[in-house]
């Protein structure tokens, strides 16, 4: 069988896990290759998480939370996940891995067709960069 | 843990995509699940039924439903969990269809998904612990902060449900902005005369206490029990016993402009501030007074005390309402206009004065420089509103007041011209349009242009008001004997104040609301609620409204006499924690304090977002039921699939 991704994402409950409950109201389509984790808020993802998941299995982390500067729903959670992906990006390029492999994007409840396209091409990115550590082929 | 898997077909809605008899094979191979059965509608009673007996007869003490989204059906689901015994936390509820069906065609890869959704949700499910709900006891009284209509009618509105309002006000009279105006638009009932009813009607309630003078000045504490400090000025005369008689005005010999009619008349610096201020006494205005002791030796109910010092009261309080409102945007910022250099030039709320019987004209409409008889008024609007330069937000209510003083003018003046400079006139109202259509029937010229610069002709004392209309395209020079200007409203809210009750507010200072939609007077601090023009622009009704919904919602947390709260917080490792504070600073509530080293989240105060956990360096602060280990296994669980 063709190698396929393993994607989690984690969305928080209020915009992007809303979001992702409107893209199936609506019907949208988008690449299986992905499975949701709803947790409260962006700022409760730490990056030994999203390490966790690379170590078990996971090619890419796909971290959804609300827009910027006023929309999460605990203040601010979303700024700091923003600093925390931010540096865990710059210590997997360090460690030699590609830090494409963490995305995080503000979608809000109603932004259901922004969700599909980001995990689409997030998919496809995390496709082109191939299984992790290259040896899953 | 004995784990029962359910799935739901919802129809084909789920079952045509996802094949969930394969599910059911797959899931039984997740550890802790001892039983797994699909059915065609779960929600349905024989489906609902299904659950309760392989609860019974399995001996399950831990359930997963996968079907619709649980903002749905999750209460469905948890009620019959709770039903059979078990604690809500023994339940877990995940979507196979708004995550998985209606977003997939390929079957198969749906098909691995829901089992993968699944092995998730059981492994969330083992590591959940059991909590009860968090339980506050309430203070049954609310402090409204402000005492204009908005603060009148909330407390009001409070009493009459019986619970005690503690209402302060930091002027002298409570009544606001509402008390200095002549009429209200489109309606044109005269303001006082619905007012001060109510302002007789508050402080007569006997669950009322009126604090004037009054500001706040600390707040500890949480929802259901704020401890605030009051900082009370001194009054100078005991309310009690002032008969109003006004000898000690008449001897009084300073002289200071009156802020109620808005620097157009004077006040001595012992004065009541309008006729039916409330409370009913004098005030002495101690930064003008000279202690001269004229009044108190003139005052026949020895009511006046020049020594009363500021006092500091302290209550207890379960809700605070803020109805701070709003002020005028300062005209002067805008030179061009001339206002504070040329007398002829007022604002808006200095016209209601001059239209009022009671205002410093007796209701002549009048120049404020030589008393000559107004014919002519150019009215400009949108002074600093919509403009980047000064408040680029539309302050919505000016249209409407400049149209009322607009009529106002022409029906009280025969013979009289009205025109108004206007950008957009905007209407949205019950009864607006009509009453604009009406103003310009009466003879109101309407331009549609900006004004480049106001002055006094010197020959004849007149103002002139170049500006330019374009509709017409051309420029414009009108001479006037008054201009009247209708600037924007800004918020009287201060950062201090704000920052006191822990509440957001936007980039113009005006509170900010939960959610603008569904939670418009509620502010992110459980407990502090918004009412009025603090939160931003709005006319007296939907003060008015939004102050009694503001009351409801207090009533709503504070009736019952305690609070109940989902038990979902962040809760510490005291072994672990070694008091280096970085939860304390992550925290956006102040919900964590470090009490003898150790860290200690106030369970009334944190909402659950779980950033302490994200933050803190050693795992020893947790968001219950999210919990590193717990997320950590529901991650490897999900990625264990296939
Ligand atoms: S609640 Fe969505 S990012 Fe915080």
């Amino acid at each position: 069988m063709s190698w396929r991704p393993r994607i989690i994402a984690f969305f928080c409950k209020w915009c992007a896990g809303s979001a992702a409950e409107t893209a199936g109201v609506m019907r949208l389509r988008y690449d299986p290759n992905i499975v949701p984790i709803i947790v409260p808020c962006t700022g409760r993802i730490d990056p030994q998480l999203v390490v966790s998941a690379f170590l078990n299995g996971a090619d890419g982390v796909l971290i959804g939370g609300c827009h910027t500067p006023n929309d999460c729903h605990y203040s601010s959670g979303n700024f700091k996940a923003f600093k925390r992906v931010y540096m865990l990006r710059k210590m997997l390029a360090e460690v030699g891995v590609e830090p494409e492999r963490v995305r995080l994007e503000w979608i809000s409840a109603t932004e259901a067709p922004k969700l599909v396209r980001v995990v689409n091409e997030f998919v496809e990115e995390v496709r082109r960069l191939g299984p992790m550590g290259g040896s899953r082929a | 843990m004995r784990v029962g898997v359910f799935v739901c077909n919802c129809g084909v809605n789920i079952a045509g995509v996802v094949n969930v008899k394969k599910v059911v094979e797959e899931v039984k191979k997740i550890p802790g699940v001892v039983h797994a059965e699909e059915y065609i509608y779960l929600c349905s009673q024989p489906g609902q039924e299904l659950i309760a007996r392989a609860i019974r007869e399995k001996n399950l003490d831990g359930v997963v439903v996968a079907a619709c989204t649980p903002s749905l059906h999750y209460d469905t689901f948890s009620r019959i969990v709770e039903t059979a015994g078990l604690s809500k936390y023994r339940f877990e509820m995940v979507s196979i269809r708004e995550l998985d069906s209606w977003v997939h065609l390929d079957k198969a890869l749906a098909t691995e998904k829901a089992v993968r959704l699944i092995a998730g949700a059981v492994a969330k499910l083992r590591g959940n612990r059991v909590y009860e709900p968090i339980r506050i006891e309430v203070v049954k009284k609310v402090l409204v902060i402000g005492g204009g209509i908005a603060g009148i009618t909330a407390a009001l509105s409070l009493a009459k449900m019986g619970i005690p309002v503690v209402l302060i006000e930091k002027s002298p009279s409570i009544g606001g902005k509402m008390a200095m105006l002549h009429e209200t638009f489109p309606t044109l009932d005269c303001a006082q005369c619905i007012l001060t009813p109510l302002m007789a009607e508050v402080s007569r309630h006997p669950l009322v206490k009126i604090y004037t003078l009054t500001e706040l000045d600390g707040v500890e504490g949480h929802v259901g029990r704020f401890r605030v400090k009051l900082r009370v000025k001194p009054r100078g005369v005991k309310i009690g016993d002032c008969r109003l008689c006004g000898f000690c005005e008449r001897v009084c010999p300073v002289e200071v402009p009156s802020e109620f009619n808005r620097g157009l008349s004077k006040r001595k610096a012992i004065y009541i501030p309008f006729a039916q201020a409330v409370p009913s006494a004098y005030v002495v205005d101690f930064d003008h007074c000279t202690k001269c002791g004229r009044c108190i030796r003139v005052c026949p109910v020895k009511a006046i005390d020049l020594e009363q010092r500021e006092e500091v009261v302290e209550e207890e309080v379960g809700a605070i309402i803020l109805a701070t409102g709003y002020e005028l945007y300062p005209a002067e910022k805008i030179p061009e206009y001339g206002y504070g250099s040329i007398r002829d030039v007022v604002d808006s709320l200095q016209f209601e004065r001059i239209l009022d019987v009671q205002g410093p004209t007796k209701g002549e409409i009048k120049r404020p420089s030589d008393g000559k008889p107004v014919r002519r008024i150019v009215f400009i609007q949108c002074v600093g509103s919509r403009d980047v330069n000064h408040l680029p937000y539309c302050s919505k209510i000016c249209c409407m007041y400049t149209a009322k003083h607009a009529l106002l003018f022409l029906e009280r003046v025969p013979g009289s011209e009205a025109y108004v400079f206007y950008i957009d006139v905007r209407t949205g109202g019950k009864g607006f349009e009509e009453f604009y259509k009406r103003v310009q029937e009466e003879g109101a010229v309407y331009i549609k242009g900006r004004v480049s610069r106001i002055y006094r002709d010197g020959s004849t004392g007149d103002l002139v008001v170049e500006g330019y209309d374009l509709l017409d395209n051309r420029e414009l020079a009108l001479r006037a004997d008054l201009v009247v200007l209708a600037p924007g409203m800004v918020s009287s809210l201060n950062r201090k104040l704000a920052e006191l009750l822990k509440i957001p507010v936007d980039q113009y200072m005006f509170a900010s609301e939960v959610h603008p939609k569904l939670r418009p007077v509620e502010t992110p601090t459980p407990g502090v609620l918004i009412a009025g023009t603090v939160q931003g622009p709005k006319d007296i009704p939907e003060t008015i409204a939004q102050a009694a919904s503001a009351a409801a919602k207090a009533a709503e947390l504070l009736l019952r006499g305690f609070i109940e709260k989902e038990p979902i917080i962040a809760e510490v490792d005291k072994e672990k924690c070694n008091g280096c504070r970085i939860c304390v600073t992550t925290c956006p509530y102040g919900a964590i304090e470090i009490v003898e080293g150790k860290a200690v989240v106030n369970e009334a105060i944190c909402e659950g977002c779980g950033a302490c956990e994200a933050a803190c360096p050693v795992g020893a602060i947790h968001l219950r039921n999210y919990r590193e280990d717990q997320l950590l296994e529901v991650v490897k669980s999900v990625l264990e699939v296939g």
